[in-house]
């Protein structure tokens, strides 16, 4: 069973009680971006066995979207933020480091696409 | 072991206002205009009759008596004039129970995953009751718990089903 506490209520919830939202710090790519780029964000999504940043949406609770690292083997998880974060907190880092030391953040976004180039910019 | 472990009564004249707003900004004039402090997170603050619940980070729920909505609501709109917020009667929108008696608890627990015995004695849970969102505080010898008028029927159910006679969940 998969519990994780809302950052926006405090409240530990239950995996039923949470809608899940998929990989968590997806950069959108749109006008302007190669079409490979574009399906790599429509499509393309990291399935690691081990440390995954996801977001939840405690959707019978507050309602609000939030962030979580969990473990996808173990379902640890080290902690759970905000969804206005862009990338992981210190805290979370340090929390994921200490349970497993062998990881490395930059297994955070490896597929990132390169920043396309806006022709109106 | 033949009576029930709950009473499961529907609550009459329910009234319910919804606010939505930025309460760090707005919070002191709702306040004044109700005469309820803001509840803290996951909390309610009770007045009279009058009970105002923090339903998320941007949003209350004023519940009364429902023939003092109209003034409420004037009363609201007055003092959130001009500023990005909202204000919405919403008695119709949901149904209210009471289920009271020494093994309300057991009741509800049998229907939703959240932990009732860690809510204070002035909070409320948000949760779902089997399939359905509901709400829940404390209230007289038990709990009173909110949930979806369009659910209504399965709700009721749910609780006097949950509450037969001989289903207690003590150890026998
Ligand atoms: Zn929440």
């Amino acid at each position: 069973m998969l519990t994780l506490t809302c950052p926006c209520c405090g409240i530990t919830a239950d995996e039923t009680e949470l809608h899940p939202g998929g990989e968590a710090h997806l950069k959108r790519v749109g006008p302007g971006s190669s079409a490979e780029a574009f399906e790599t964000y429509l499509f393309a999504r990291s399935n690691p066995k081990g440390v995954h940043f996801e977001r939840w949406r405690h959707a019978y609770g507050c309602g609000k979207w939030f962030l979580a690292a969990r473990c996808t083997a173990t379902l640890e998880v080290f902690g759970t933020y905000l969804a206005q974060n862009a990338a992981p907190p210190p805290e979370i880092l340090a929390a994921i480091r200490a349970r497993r030391p062998d990881w490395t953040p930059t297994a955070i976004a490896p597929r990132d696409p390169e920043p396309a180039e806006r022709p109106n910019e | 072991m033949a009576e029930a472990l709950a009473r499961i009564t529907e609550i009459s004249g329910l009234g319910m206002i919804q606010i939505r707003a930025v309460l760090s900004e707005t919070g002191p004039d709702i306040a004044q205009a109700l005469g309820i402090p803001i509840p803290e997170r996951t909390g309610t603050s009770l007045a009279g009759a009058r009970r105002l619940c923090w339903m998320s980070p941007d949003e209350l729920l004023l519940v009364l008596p429902r023939d003092q909505v109209a003034p409420a609501l004037a009363a609201l709109a007055a003092s959130l004039a001009g500023r990005h917020a909202l204000v919405l009667d919403v008695s119709d929108m949901r149904v209210g129970f009471l289920v009271q008696g020494p093994s309300a608890g057991q009741v509800l627990a049998k229907l939703t995953p959240a932990n009732l015995s860690a809510m204070p004695q002035d909070g409320m849970l948000r949760s779902r009751a089997a399939q359905v969102a509901c709400a829940i505080w404390r209230q007289d010898e038990g709990f009173a718990i909110i949930g979806f008028r369009s659910v209504a029927d399965y709700l009721r159910a749910l609780l006097v089903n949950a509450a037969s006679a001989g289903t207690s969940l003590d150890p026998r």
